[in-house]
C-alpha cells in the first residue's frame, strides 16, 4: 500500500514564508553537537590501517604486536566478521550487496582500492592508536590494477572479482569480466529514426569522479554493553538504514540496535552508506569500552564514495527545423571496488527532458580499483547530462536555431511517454524554459572573451517509507518528531511549517525533532530529495489525525457529534449550519484539559509515500576565458526551477545555489588524480579543489511552482536537479565564447588552454 | 607519553591544560577543553572551519601547536554571542539563512568578523576573498556574502 496525498489549493499564513529554522541558533553558537563532538565517559578512541596498494592478495594479517602494545584495548580484523552471501537492499538511490557491504567495511581475500580498511585498533588515546596501526604486519601479494573505465571494460583488464560475470547479457558470459551489469532501455525504432534525421551528431565525452566534499568528514561513537545492546551516534542520512546495515553485518538483532542520528555537517548521497561503524561497534564489543572513530579528510578521499567517473557516448538525430527524432547513448560509469553505480538512475536521466520516439540507452556498470562509489546529488545525472545537453547544443548551433527555442520544440510536458516506463505528470519544464528565455540574463550582451551557455535537467525524485509523531504537549504547544535527517537543507523547518499550518497554529510553537530509531517505526535514508515530499506528508498525516483527535476530545466534552465540530485557526468551532452551537476551544485549552479528558493527545503516520514529482530546471551562465592562463570565470549565474511549491523559499534557494556551486567545482576544478601505483595522489583539499567564495558569483534564483499533484502542499523535492545543468552549461558558454567545444571535465586551465592552443592551431570543430 | 602544562586565556576565562607536544591547538579545544564549537574539516589548514582567533589573529587552529597557546588569548565560536544577545554576524546569517549544515559556520563567522575588524566596509567582493580561506560545501556562498555585507552595514550604523 502506498500513499499519496491530494494537493489542496488553499490560502497559506506559514507556508512560503521564511522563518528561522530550529536548528539555526545552535548551529551559530557552536552547541550544535555533530557527531565527532560526542563523547563518553572511558571512551577508546578508534583507528584504521588501510592499505598502500590499488589491488593485492591479502596473505596474512598480524596483529600480535599491536594487541600488546599498552593501552591498546582491541584489534579487529576480516576475521572478527562474518562473511555474507550476495544478497541485495536499497540504501538511498543506489542498491547495496551486503557480501560487498562487509568486503568495503573491511578487506577479505583482497585490497581493491588504496585505502582499503584491513585492520582496526581501539586504544586509550589517539596517539596510542595510531602506533599500534604501525605495529601491524600485512603481507601482500600485490597484483596489477586498473584506475581508467575503459581500461577495465577491456576482456584481458585486471580483474577485481573473480566470480564477477555480467549481468543483463544472454547467454551468460563463460567469462568473468569487470563489467558487473548491462542496462538497456529502449522505445521505438532507432535505426528508422535516424534515417529520418536531416542531421546526426555523435560525440564521446569523458569525466572523473569527484567527491561530495562534504565538510564534516564521518565520525561515530559506538558503545557496546554485555547484555548485546549497543547505541551508536552517527552522521548519517538515513539512521535506520545504518542500523539496518550494521545489524546484518555483524548478525545482531535489529532491536537491540539504537541508532541516534547527530546533527549532519553535509551529506549529499555521500551519508547513506556505513563505513567505520560497524568497526566501532565491533571494538566496542570486544574491549568493553565506548569506542569513537573519526575519519581524517585524508581517509574520506581515499576511502569513501566519489561519485563514478565515466566515458559517455551521445547520437542524437533531428530535422532541419529542430525537430529530435532519435537519439542513442552509452553510459560507461566505474562503480569503484564493487559493483553498484548510479549508472541505473542516469539511464532514465539522460534524454527525459525531450519527446523523443526513437530512444536507446545502453549502460555499463564496472568495477575499477578505486572506493567504491557513493550516491552524489542526483547521482550520476550530471555525467550524462553533461553530454546529451552539450550535443543538443551543437545541433542548435548547427541549425541556427536558438538553444532555448530548440529546447521548447522539444520538451517533455504533461502525457510525454518516457522511455524508461511511466508518462509524465504535470511538469514545469516548459516553464523553466520560459521563463529562462525571457529573463534579463539571456538577453545581457557579453563582452570579449565572454560567452552564454545552457543546459538543463530533469530529477525524478523519490517517496518511500516515512513514519512520524505529533505529541501535543499539555500547555498547547506541539513537538514533531521525524524519521528523515535534516540533511541540512532545512526540513524541520518547513515539516514544522507545514504542521503549524495545519493546526493552524504559530511557527514557533512547534518543535521538530529527528527521533532516534526507538521512537519511530523505519524510515528510509533522506535521499532523492525526498526528506520535504515524504516527510511532510507523513508530518501533515500526523497533524491531521492529531486534529481529528482533538476535534473528538471537544465533540466529548461539549456533548455534541464529531461533525458538528470544526477546525480551524487553531480552535475547535461549531461548524457553520450546525444546530448544535458551542463555546470554541482553542488548542491550548484542550491540551491543557487533555489530562482530564482521556490523557494526552498525539497524531501518528507511518506511509510509503508515492507520487514524488520529477523536477526539472534551466541554467543560463556566463563565463569568460583568460586566453593566456585558460582560467574559467564564472560571470554570472541564473537557474530557474521548478520546485513544486517552496515551502520555505529561502531554504530552497539554498538548495538550487549549492547544488549549482557543487556542479561548478565539478565542471571547472575536482578530479582525482592516481599515479602510476594506483594510489590517490590529492587526498587533501589542497589540491582536490572545491569552489570557494571567491570563485563563485551570486546566484540568481528564479522559483517556478507548478504542484505536485500528489503531495498535500504541492511540494516535489528541491535538493538534487540544479547540480545537473552547471558542466554542460559551462562547456556551452566556453564555446560560445571561445569556439572551442570541451567534451571532458574538469574544464581545467590546461585542459582549456589545450583546447585554445589546438584551435589557433587550426583543430577546431564543434 | 609526555605531557605538557600551558596556561592560556579561552574567551576571557584563565584555562590550564595538559597536552602532548603533537597535539594541536584544534585538539586541545576540542578533546581537552570540551570547546566542541570549533571544527575539523581537514586538519591541514585548507578548509578554514577550525578558526579561532588568537591575540587577535585569525587562525587555523589546526595548524598551530596546543603548546603553543601558552600565555595567548584565544576566542572561539563560544565566545561569540554576548550572553543572551548574538553578535550582529551571527543574527544575519539566521535572517539571511546563511547556513544549511552549519559545519562551516563557526568558522565562517569567526573569520568574518574578523574581516569585519580590519574592513568595515567591505564590497561583495572584498568578502568573497576575505573568505575564500573558509570552504561551505552547501550553501555556495550566495546568502553567506549577503550576510557579512548586511552585517558590516548594521554593524556601521549605516
Ligand atoms: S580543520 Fe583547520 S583548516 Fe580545515
Ligand atoms: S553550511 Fe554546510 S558546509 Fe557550509
Amino acid at each position: 500500500m502506498s500513499t499519496m496525498v491530494k494537493y489542496e489549493e488553499k490560502p497559506l499564513k506559514i507556508v512560503g514564508t521564511r522563518p528561522i529554522r530550529p536548528d539555526g541558533v545552535d548551529k551559530v553558537t557552536g552547541r550544535a553537537r555533530f557527531a565527532a563532538d560526542y563523547s563518553l565517559p572511558g571512551q577508546l578512541i578508534g583507528k584504521v590501517l588501510r592499505s598502500p596498494h590499488a589491488h593485492a592478495r591479502i596473505k596474512s594479517v598480524d596483529t600480535t604486536a599491536a594487541q600488546s602494545l599498552p593501552g591498546v584495548k582491541a584489534v579487529v580484523t576480516r576475521d572478527d566478521f562474518a562473511d555474507m552471501p550476495s544478497e541485495f537492499a536499497a540504501a538511498g538511490e543506489l542498491t547495496i550487496n551486503f557480501r560487498d557491504v562487509t568486503r568495503n567495511m573491511m578487506a577479505r581475500e583482497k585490497v581493491l582500492y588504496d585505502g582499503h580498511p584491513v585492520a582496526a585498533v581501539a586504544a586509550i588515546s589517539e596517539s596510542i592508536a595510531r602506533e599500534a596501526l604501525k605495529l601491524i604486519k600485512v603481507e601482500y601479494e600485490v597484483l596489477p590494477h586498473v584506475i581508467d573505465v575503459v581500461e577495465a571494460m577491456k576482456p584481458d583488464a585486471p580483474l577485481l572479482h573473480e566470480e564477477q560475470f555480467t549481468d543483463g547479457v544472454t547467454p551468460k558470459p563463460d567469462k568473468p569480466s569487470n563489467i558487473a551489469k548491462r542496462l538497456v532501455f529502449a522505445r521505438g525504432d532507432l535505426e528508422a529514426g535516424f534515417k529520418q534525421a536531416d542531421i546526426v551528431v555523435e560525440r564521446e565525452f569523458n569525466t572523473k569522479p569527484v567527491h561530495q566534499g562534504y565538510i564534516e568528514p564521518q565520525a561515530c561513537l559506538a558503545s557496546a554493553s554485555e547484555d548485546g545492546q549497543v547505541e551508536l551516534w552517527t552522521g548519517t542520512q538515513g539512521h535506520f538504514v545504518f542500523r539496518a546495515q550494521c545489524a546484518k553485518v555483524l548478525q545482531m538483532d535489529v532491536g537491540k540496535l539504537r541508532v541516534v542520528p547527530t546533527e549532519l555537517g553535509g551529506g549529499f548521497g555521500g551519508k547513506n552508506n556505513i563505513y567505520t561503524e560497524p568497526l566501532a561497534i565491533a571494538l566496542s564489543r570486544k574491549s568493553h569500552r565506548p569506542v569513537k572513530m573519526v575519519m581524517t579528510r585524508e581517509e574520506v578521499f581515499r576511502a569513501t564514495g566519489p561519485t563514478s567517473g565515466a566515458n559517455v557516448k551521445v547520437k542524437i538525430g533531428c530535422t532541419k527545423d529542430g525537430r529530435i527524432i532519435a537519439a542513442e547513448a552509452e553510459l560507461n560509469f566505474q562503480a569503484g571496488a564493487f559493483a553498484g553505480s548510479s549508472v541505473g538512475m542516469a539511464c532514465p536521466c539522460t534524454f527525459t527532458r525531450y519527446d523523443i520516439d526513437n530512444v536507446k540507452v545502453v549502460g555499463h556498470d564496472v568495477t575499477v580499483n578505486r572506493p567504491k562509489v557513493a550516491a552524489y546529488r542526483a547521482p550520476g545525472a550530471p555525467i550524462i547530462v553533461f553530454g546529451v545537453e552539450s550535443v543538443i547544443d551543437e545541433l542548435a548551433k548547427t541549425l541556427g536555431i536558438d538553444p532555448i527555442e530548440f529546447r521548447l520544440k522539444n520538451a517533455a510536458k504533461e502525457g510525454t511517454q518516457t522511455y524508461y516506463g511511466p508518462k509524465l505528470g504535470p511538469i514545469g519544464y516548459i516553464e523553466t524554459l520560459n521563463k529562462a528565455k525571457a529573463h534579463p540574463h539571456y538577453s545581457a550582451p557579453l563582452g570579449l572573451n565572454q560567452g552564454r551557455g545552457i543546459a538543463t535537467g530533469f530529477w525524478f525524485n523519490i517517496g518511500m517509507e516515512t513514519s512520524s509523531r505529533l505529541n501535543v504537549n499539555e500547555d498547547g504547544t506541539v513537538t514533531l518528531i521525524m524519521g528523515t535527517v535534516d540533511v541540512a537543507g532545512g526540513s524541520r523547518a518547513s515539516m514544522a511549517m507545514m504542521v503549524a499550518e495545519e493546526l493552524g497554529i504559530a511557527y514557533d510553537r512547534v518543535r521538530p525533532v529527528i527521533g532516534d530509531t526507538t521512537t519511530l517505526g523505519f524510515n528510509f535514508i533522506t535521499a532523492g530529495s525526498r526528506g520535504t515530499f515524504a516527510g511532510g506528508m507523513a508530518a501533515v498525516l500526523s497533524a491531521r489525525q492529531a486534529i481529528e483527535r482533538l476535534r473528538q476530545r471537544v465533540a466529548q466534552i461539549r456533548e455534541v457529534a464529531l461533525e458538528d465540530v470544526l477546525w480551524k485557526d487553531g480552535s475547535a468551532v461549531p461548524a457553520p449550519g450546525s444546530a448544535k452551537q458551542f463555546t470554541p476551544m482553542s488548542l491550548v485549552e484542550i491540551a491543557r484539559m487533555a489530562g482530564k479528558t482521556g490523557g494526552s493527545i498525539s497524531g501518528q503516520s507511518e506511509i510509503n509515500a508515492q507520487g514524488a514529482g520529477p523536477g526539472f530546471c534551466t541554467h543560463i551562465v556566463d563565463v569568460e576565458v583568460d586566453k593566456q592562463t585558460g582560467a574559467v570565470k564564472i560571470l554570472r549565474y541564473t537557474i530557474v526551477q521548478d520546485v513544486g511549491k517552496a515551502i520555505h523559499p529561502a531554504y530552497v534557494e539554498g538548495q538550487m545555489q549549492g547544488a549549482a556551486v557543487q556542479g561548478i567545482g565539478w565542471s571547472l576544478n575536482e578530479e582525482y588524480f592516481y599515479g602510476a601505483d594506483g594510489v590517490l595522489q590529492n587526498p587533501g583539499f589542497l589540491d582536490y579543489r572545491v569552489p570557494v567564495a571567491s570563485d563563485v558569483p551570486y546566484i540568481d534564483t528564479v522559483i517556478v511552482e507548478v504542484p505536485n499533484p500528489n503531495h498535500p502542499y504541492g511540494v516535489r523535492g528541491c535538493g538534487e536537479v540544479s547540480i545537473i545543468p552547471p558542466i554542460a552549461a559551462i562547456s556551452n558558454a566556453i564555446n560560445n565564447a571561445m569556439g572551442v567545444r570541451l567534451r571532458s571535465q574538469p574544464m581545467s586551465p590546461p585542459v582549456v588552454l589545450k583546447a585554445l592552443g589546438e584551435a589557433a592551431g587550426g583543430k577546431s570543430k564543434g | 607519553m609526555a605531557k605538557n602544562r600551558v596556561s592560556a586565556t579561552v574567551n576571557g576565562d584563565a584555562v590550564e591544560f595538559l597536552c602532548e607536544t603533537q597535539q594541536t591547538l584544534l585538539d586541545v579545544l576540542r578533546d581537552e577543553l570540551r570547546l566542541t564549537g570549533t571544527k575539523e574539516g581537514c586538519g591541514t589548514g585548507d578548509c578554514g572551519a577550525c578558526s579561532v582567533t588568537v591575540d587577535g589573529r585569525l587562525m587555523c587552529s589546526c595548524l598551530m601547536l596546543g603548546v603553543e597557546a601558552q600565555g595567548k588569548s584565544i576566542k572561539t565560536i563560544e565566545g561569540m554571542a554576548n550572553g543572551e544577545a548574538l553578535h550582529p554576524l551571527q543574527r544575519k546569517f539566521l535572517e539571511h539563512a546563511a547556513l544549511q549544515c552549519g559545519v562551516c559556520t563557526p568558522g565562517m563567522l569567526i573569520a568574518a568578523r574578523s574581516l569585519l575588524e580590519r574592513n568595515p566596509d567591505p564590497t561583495e567582493q572584498e568578502v568573497r576573498y576575505g573568505l575564500a580561506g573558509n570552504l561551505c560545501r552547501c550553501t555556495g556562498y550566495h546568502k553567506i556574502v549577503e550576510a557579512v555585507l548586511d552585517a558590516a552595514r548594521e554593524m556601521r550604523g549605516a
